[in-house]
């Protein structure tokens, strides 16, 4: 699965590293570093953590399940 | 037909073109559909694959933790489009609205998105980039090069600019254990965008943690051994040092160069547009059909007097991207500006660094908050009395106080909003090295006598 953080946005609450720690972890006292491609057997944990985020700044892949789209296929 | 018929039947079957399938790219595509639009999509790129993230590339791909191919871009819609990968656009014909690629195919669209970024600066003698172990870190094959660099255990990495890539990478290599030394013409890292006092800081950060940081030199030729492999590098002062990689982070040069002779108002400073995200011709009109968004856009800023300012920033991207992409497919009345206070942020040393504003737009430069000895505070900026800009050093939760003392033009210096007031609060010069915001230049002649006459050509300027 695919995610990304606005850090721009992020203000280290650190709520995603306490609710997936294998996806994010805190680098220092408020940097946040986060793996983009975390295993779908994570989804649900890493779902949990998106909805905590007080500033939701994490976006989810919204197309299940198409780890690859087709379109992006080179013509 | 009204104008506003012609917009319901463009939005149902128009052709947009987006050149530069990046993150601004992707995000405005999936605007554009997101707005109802239902015609044709070209995204037009010229690396191949997906449109991926960068940030991680500087960090989390050079740690060893994530390979450079996981970062590609997670979608938030399908945005039905055609993808041309693989090939850069080399060129743009306003007259017959088509966009031409370098295998010479033409691309005909009734709107187009230009979002084509920067790429890396290389190092500047040619046979001497070539070397083994001479790299630039911009796309997902130099940072997965870089990292197989890193991973194979070198015994010195040169890291040859230090401004927020080239810190970035000091600091993974730091955190690997890897001896490195950083060159940096100017008196310290990061004065560039941030100015002399966050300069000092970055310069003791750096040292604390072990880097051979040297400032003020030039590095004047990088030695290779017969097989071609980096051996030496050599400095201005005449000093040498042996290494076997180096790390050119010199910035990035706008990829604008295909639109030369397009009539557009674009150059090494960027492609010039207005908060509407529509590009600017020569003669500075706004065209109708001609959308810019993301690294190469340089756009007004009325916060900064109306200068046209470019920016490098994650966010800039993702918001140019979703003005642009609402302006193209909407009427008159209904156009977005904008106006958002620039926002960044780097990782490096443990140090969450973050800015809001834009800091080479001042003149004084003041700690509001927390301590600089413990690398915890607020640096706030100001430019003829008023806020401009705030830096954060692990104290991110502040930022958006200060956006607000920006956005509404507050007196600089602001009072310390929280109880940890530094005891010192008295502004210093902020002390740039140079008139960074102002440098470009003129680029442009003016001729003809008569109104209808009048017109601005390009003066290129030899690079």
């Amino acid at each position: 699965m695919r995610v990304v953080v606005d850090l721009s946005r992020c203000e280290g609450y650190a709520q995603c590293a306490f609710l997936a720690p294998d996806a994010f972890r805190m680098h220092g006292e408020e940097a946040l570093m986060y793996d983009p491609n975390p295993d779908d057997a994570r989804r649900d944990q890493v779902l949990r953590a998106a909805a905590a985020c007080p500033v939701q700044a994490i976006l989810v892949d919204q197309l299940e399940g198409r780890d690859a789209p087709a379109e992006a296929s080179p013509s | 037909m009204t104008s506003a018929e012609n917009l319901q039947a463009f939005k149902r079957e128009g052709r947009i073109v987006v050149v530069g399938a990046s993150l601004a790219g992707l995000r405005a595509a999936e605007a554009l559909r997101g707005a109802g639009f239902t015609g044709s999509l070209t995204m037009i790129g010229d690396e191949m694959g997906e449109p991926y993230d960068r940030p991680p590339l500087s960090k989390q791909v050079l740690t060893g933790w994530v390979p450079a191919e996981n970062t590609k871009l997670p979608r938030r819609r399908e945005i039905d489009a055609q993808w041309l990968l693989g090939v850069p656009a080399s060129g743009l014909d306003l007259a017959g609205n088509h966009v031409r690629l370098a295998d010479g195919r033409e691309v005909p669209f009734d709107r187009v998105l230009i979002s084509t970024g920067v790429r890396a600066r290389p190092w500047f003698v040619e046979s001497e980039a070539a070397l083994d172990g001479v790299f630039v870190v911009r796309t997902r094959e130099h940072a997965e090069a870089l990292r197989r660099a890193l991973a194979a255990g070198p015994s010195r990495v040169l890291v040859i600019g230090a401004g927020f890539t080239g810190s970035e990478i000091a600091s993974v290599c730091r955190e690997r254990e890897i001896p490195v030394t950083v060159a940096e013409l100017a008196p310290a890292p990061l004065v560039g965008a941030l100015g002399a006092m966050i300069g000092d800081v970055a310069a003791d950060m750096q040292r604390a943690h072990g880097v051979d940081l040297r400032c003020g030199v030039k590095v004047t030729r990088l030695e290779g051994d017969a097989q071609g492999r980096l051996r030496r590098a050599h400095f201005d002062d005449g000093s040498t040092i042996d290494t076997d990689v180096a790390v050119v982070a010199l910035g990035g040069i706008r990829n604008t160069e295909w639109l030369q002779g397009s009539g557009l108002a674009a150059g090494v400073w960027g492609i010039a547009c207005d908060t509407g995200c529509r590009a600017l011709d020569l003669n500075g009109l706004i065209t109708d059909d001609v959308f810019v968004a993301g690294d190469v856009a340089r756009c007004p800023n009325p916060i900064y007097e109306y200068r046209l300012i470019s920016l490098e920033h994650w966010a800039n991207a993702v918001e140019q991207a979703e003005v642009a992409a609402h302006n193209m497919v909407s009427g008159q009345a209904d156009r977005w500006p904008h106006l958002s206070i620039p926002l960044f942020w780097s990782i490096q040393f443990g140090v969450n660094i973050k800015s809001v504003g834009v800091p080479t737009f001042a003149d004084e430069v003041v700690v509001t908050q927390g301590s600089v000895p413990d690398r915890r505070f607020v640096a706030a900026y100001g430019y003829r009395g008023r806020v401009t800009a705030a830096v954060s050093f692990n104290n991110a939760k502040w930022l958006d106080h200060y956006r607000q003392l920006i956005e509404t033009a507050a007196p600089f210096p602001p009072p310390c909003p929280t109880p940890d007031q530094p005891a010192d609060m008295k502004p210093v010069p902020v002390d740039f090295p140079g008139p960074t915001l102002l440098a470009q230049g003129a680029t442009v002649v003016v001729t003809g006598h008569d109104p209808s006459e009048r017109r601005v050509t390009a003066a290129h300027q030899h690079r």
